[in-house]
């Protein structure tokens, strides 16, 4: 039948298509996008065609799902047995760690009792499993088989054994989407772990890369630095790693140093990820409401010379 | 009109395959190369039955994609709607080039694509992507052969089996 429809328009003629047509589609597309753009309803329209979209995610994943399987199954004997010490070993480090941070904690404990000092540092962890499709090669985002049926939340973290990985942006009832660290897009508080230097963390788009535009020239940073999320800005707990200084060097003003960081976590590699539940208390900027607030924590920082 | 059926199933079967080729997982070294299968699926199907893929279809299944993939909504579709707008305007010529030079000639429009892309982007205020953006429409060049091959191959034998 479509072959068998008569052409008579000529080679160099127009075509079936009219250029009003094109101009009132593009003028709908343009719309949709402003409007979209304004007002984030394709989160809701995706929530709403969550149930017809997360089977689709699961078939798009099923021959990754497949490969692993038969990865498993052929495995060899002396590949399962390394796998199987090493991991024995982490455990042996991790449990000798856990032994030494149980007695810190019972000791974190007296002390926050003698200091009278109310909030917890509780960590309510999730693990969620990777789906593995991918949305679109230039914005790093993951998508996760846990949604809003397992209690997910915009802007929960998400981790790795590691460190940070990212956090959720948007969640359908079956599945979540998870906004990486490395997205151009995506940017975090950290500090330096050594000095203390307080700075953000800006993707730029390469997986093993992100960027520390804009620290002062003085600022005492150099390579092998370990960064730490500082907690400022209240998405992200305080304390947790996010990467490692490979590179310092002046940006093109000369004004400021930039310096280039590896994430810490295994972000082309984790197959299970940890999502923080109850997010801690924000200990970012304060409610406009109640500077006076500020007396408690010069308390709280006073306890080094208290110990003594 | 079983064979109408089948025809059905092929254009359907293939838009659907094309969707889930899209979100398929490669490796991160090789995520760059992807093409835009769902656009060479489009622009198979607007050359060979244009009275099935029009503007208004190509609209349709950019809001597809976009639902799917979550970025903004309305972006693939406008995407597609250029391409299968260029499509169709040259359908008449393009039916009869040979395959090599149909290649090139979806490689134009992949190219035209990514600056589609581009503008979209940058009106929305993302960062312009590396270098690695401008690789897909070669690699869509070099698929488009086997697309044509295959769909074309899947049909010819069905009107074959018919008579």
């Amino acid at each position: 039948m479509p072959l068998s429809s008569p052409d008579k328009v000529s080679l160099f003629a127009e075509g079936a298509v009219s250029t009003a047509r094109l101009i009132a589609y593009l003028t709908l597309a343009m719309i949709v996008m402003v409007i979209d753009h304004r007002g984030n309803y394709l989160e809701h329209m995706r929530t709403l065609a969550g149930t017809l979209i997360e089977p689709v995610y699961r078939i798009a994943a099923l021959p990754s799902d497949v490969a692993r399987a038969g990865r498993l199954a052929v495995a060899t004997q002396t590949q399962l047995v390394d796998e199987n010490r090493d991991l024995r070993e982490a455990l042996l480090l991790a449990q000798v760690r856990l032994n030494r941070m149980s007695a810190l904690t019972a000791q974190n404990d007296r002390l926050k009792k003698l200091l009278d000092v109310q909030n917890e540092l509780g960590l309510g962890v999730q693990l969620a499993r990777l789906i593995d499709i991918d949305l679109d090669p230039f914005r790093h985002r993951i998508v996760l088989d846990a949604g809003s049926a397992q209690m997910i939340k915009v802007g929960q973290p998400v981790l790795d054994a590691f460190g940070i990985m990212g956090q959720i942006v948007e969640v359908l009832p079956h599945t979540s989407v998870a906004l990486l660290i490395t997205d151009p897009t995506h940017a975090i508080p950290v500090t330096v772990t050594r000095t203390g230097l307080r700075t953000i963390a800006y993707g730029t788009g390469a997986i093993d890369r992100l960027q520390l535009p804009n620290i002062p020239i003085s600022a005492d940073i150099k390579v092998g630095d370990e960064l730490v999320t500082s907690g400022l800005g209240g998405r992200f707990p305080a304390g947790f790693p996010v990467g490692e200084i490979i590179e310092v060097s002046n940006d093109e003003s000369g004004m400021f140093a930039a310096a280039m960081a590896k994430p810490a976590a295994a972000l082309d590699r984790s197959g299970e990820v940890l999502l923080l539940q109850d997010l801690p208390q924000a200990m970012g900027p304060p409610a406009p409401t109640e500077p006076g607030k500020e007396q408690p924590d010069s308390s709280a920082t006073s306890l080094p010379s208290g110990a003594h | 009109m079983n064979r109408r059926r089948v025809q059905m199933l092929i254009f359907v079967g293939s838009i659907v395959l094309a969707f889930l080729l899209q979100l398929t997982p490669l490796p991160q070294a090789l995520l760059p190369l992807k093409p835009y299968w769902i656009a060479l699926v489009l622009i198979y199907w607007s050359i060979e039955t244009p009275e099935r893929v029009g503007l208004g279809f190509a609209f349709v299944i950019g809001l597809c994609g976009d639902l799917l993939t979550g970025q903004l909504l309305g972006e693939q579709a406008l995407r597609l709607i250029v391409l299968i707008f260029i499509v169709l305007r040259f359908r008449s010529r393009l039916r009869f080039f040979p395959v090599s030079q149909q290649a090139l000639a979806v490689f134009a429009l992949l190219l035209n694509d990514r600056i589609v892309v581009i503008m979209v982007r940058g009106f929305s205020g993302d960062p312009i992507p590396s270098i690695g953006f401008w690789v897909s429409p070669v690699i869509g060049m070099l698929a488009w052969p086997f697309v044509f091959l295959l769909l074309d191959d899947m049909r010819a034998r069905i009107r074959a089996r018919e008579t």
